[in-house]
């Protein structure tokens, strides 16, 4: 059975229509990419997911159970970090248990054996803005993963990083991602990213926004510090050509 | 990346010369002024006979003081509390804040000098009328200041703490009100410089004790010299006053003064 299984779902806002007709679904342990071009509304299916829109078409399942709004199945990573410049880091990574209404103390317990895998060992004690972008960004996923749900949506994590910090945040993600195997959607604009990373990848029309193509990325991991394989190569050839007739342009 | 590094040391000290040089050299020339035109004190006292009549005259500034300072904080205290509920019933119901927002903003158009003796006039000579006095012309900049805060808070950290199933009441608590901290202060430090001049300005207009009544005596008697002691009292209250929320505002926004931030 699918974590999510989301079946022609639709929105309209205010007269726009933002989705058209949205089918994916997501399968427990899987790494799963959405990619489209800018403003096709990626970052709107997480909106719906953590209950900040509602869809007014099309059904969306959590496990065969109906999302409702009550029911937070999501670990949420947003586009910026979004950490509190005034919370120390140890405070910003206990956000979510402290809203689940764990005490605090229990809630740096949880979180303190996670800080050498997220290399935050040491920094507990600084406010984000003494952290580097790369430091923030790992800061803001460790937040993500310490709330304990079932399913993470990234929404592009990287992408406010200088290309060397994005390059190296990937490798590491993907080092953590192949011990911990956590059930992930990623929305993002970057085709590299996405075969390096996913098991799937669903490519999004533009506005409103349907799914065009499912790709699958048979790829051996890891795949990220070594040369591109023939495989990989051939995806992102074919995945690049997809967007860019979405825009309108040619190679 | 950057931690924990110190500032330059003396940096606060050096800053403050050209204040201190520049105020010093002003009460100089007014001194060497009055010295070298022999303007008579009833006209003009120089900075050192104001002196003087603080010193002489040190047990009636210090009871007068005292009722000021009261009047000041418990006008404050209410003004305080006001400003930071009716923020937040405010924030909580968008619809309150557009029918109540016209009423405050009128109530800073009305002159002070029109409704002092009315406030006294209704509430008598006691403390009640300098504290409503205090409170309506502090609470307006700390309302604004918290309500333009609490709309500056990130909307992404906002839609963060929705996607974690935290409750309005939680987001107002971790998100919106430390995001308008920053703005709270800036109010405070405008209200806090009002306070003692509305305090100073009621009791001018009817009270039994007060730096106002000694304004006020003083000037009845021809004598500019007490005038100006019980202002440099009032001018010294506020800059102690002024003092106290600036080191306020560096415990309370710590997280502003790391490096890497401004």
């Amino acid at each position: 059975m699918s974590v999510l299984d989301m079946r022609n779902v639709g929105l309209t806002i205010g007269g726009t229509a933002i989705l058209d007709d949205i089918s994916l679904h997501l399968a427990e342990g899987e790494f799963l990419s959405i990619l489209g071009p800018s403003g096709a509304g990626k970052s709107t299916i997480f909106r719906l997911l953590t209950g900040a829109a509602q869809h007014d078409s099309g059904t969306i399942t959590c496990n065969g159970q109906p999302l409702a709004t009550n029911q937070h199945g999501f670990g949420f990573m947003p586009q910026r970090d979004a950490l509190m410049p005034w919370r120390r880091i140890i405070d910003n990574l206990t956000l979510g248990l402290e809203v689940q209404g764990i005490r605090r103390k229990d809630a740096r317990a949880h979180v303190t054996p996670l800080l050498a895998d997220f290399g935050l060992d040491g920094f507990t004690d600084h406010y984000p803005a003494q952290l580097s972008g790369g430091m923030r960004q790992r800061a803001a996923l460790l937040r993500t993963i310490a709330q304990n749900r079932p399913v993470q949506l990234l929404d592009e994590p990287f992408g406010a990083l200088d290309a060397l910090t994005r390059t190296q945040m990937q490798a590491w993600f993907e080092k953590r991602w192949r011990t911990a195997r956590w059930t992930t959607l990623l929305v993002t604009h970057d085709v590299r990213e996405a075969v390096a990373l996913s098991d799937r990848i669903y490519v999004l029309s533009r506005r409103p926004a349907r799914v065009i193509a499912e790709v699958h990325v048979p790829a051996p991991r890891p795949r990220l510090g070594r040369p591109v394989s023939a495989d990989a190569h051939a995806i992102e050839a074919q995945l690049l050509e997809i967007l860019l007739n979405q825009t309108g342009e040619t190679l | 990346m950057q931690f924990d590094v110190p500032r330059r040391p003396g940096r606060g000290l050096t800053r403050g010369i050209p204040a201190v040089l520049s105020v010093v050299s002003a009460f100089l020339i007014w001194e060497l002024y009055v010295r070298l035109s022999g303007i008579s004190p009833l006209m003009l006292p120089a900075p050192s006979r104001v002196l003087d009549q603080i010193v002489l005259n040190r047990a009636l500034l210090w009871d007068n003081t005292v009722p000021t300072l009261k009047a000041t904080f418990a006008g404050f205290a209410l003004s305080l509390t006001v400003a930071f509920g009716l923020s937040v019933v405010l924030d909580f119901m968008p619809r309150v804040r557009r029918a109540l927002f016209p009423i405050f903003v009128v109530s800073q158009t009305l002159p002070l000098v029109a409704i002092a003796p009315l406030v006294v006039l209704w509430f008598g000579f006691d403390l009640t009328p300098k504290v409503l006095l205090v409170a309506l012309v502090t609470f307006f900049p700390m309302l604004v200041a918290l309500v333009d805060g609490y709309a500056a808070t990130d909307p992404e950290i906002e839609d963060l703490m929705r996607s974690m199933g935290a409750t309005r009441g939680q987001i107002f608590r971790s998100a919106r009100f430390p995001s308008a901290m920053p703005y709270f202060f800036a109010g405070l430090r405008i209200s806090i410089t009002y306070a003692v001049v509305a305090a100073i300005f009621a009791e001018y207009v009817g009270a039994r004790a007060g730096l106002g009544i000694v304004i006020l005596n003083a000037k009845n008697s021809f004598r500019p010299d007490l005038v100006l002691a019980a202002v440099v009292i009032s001018s010294a209250l506020t800059l102690v006053l002024f003092a106290v929320t600036a080191l306020l505002q560096r415990v309370v926004l710590r997280w502003r003064d790391v490096e890497g931030n401004r």
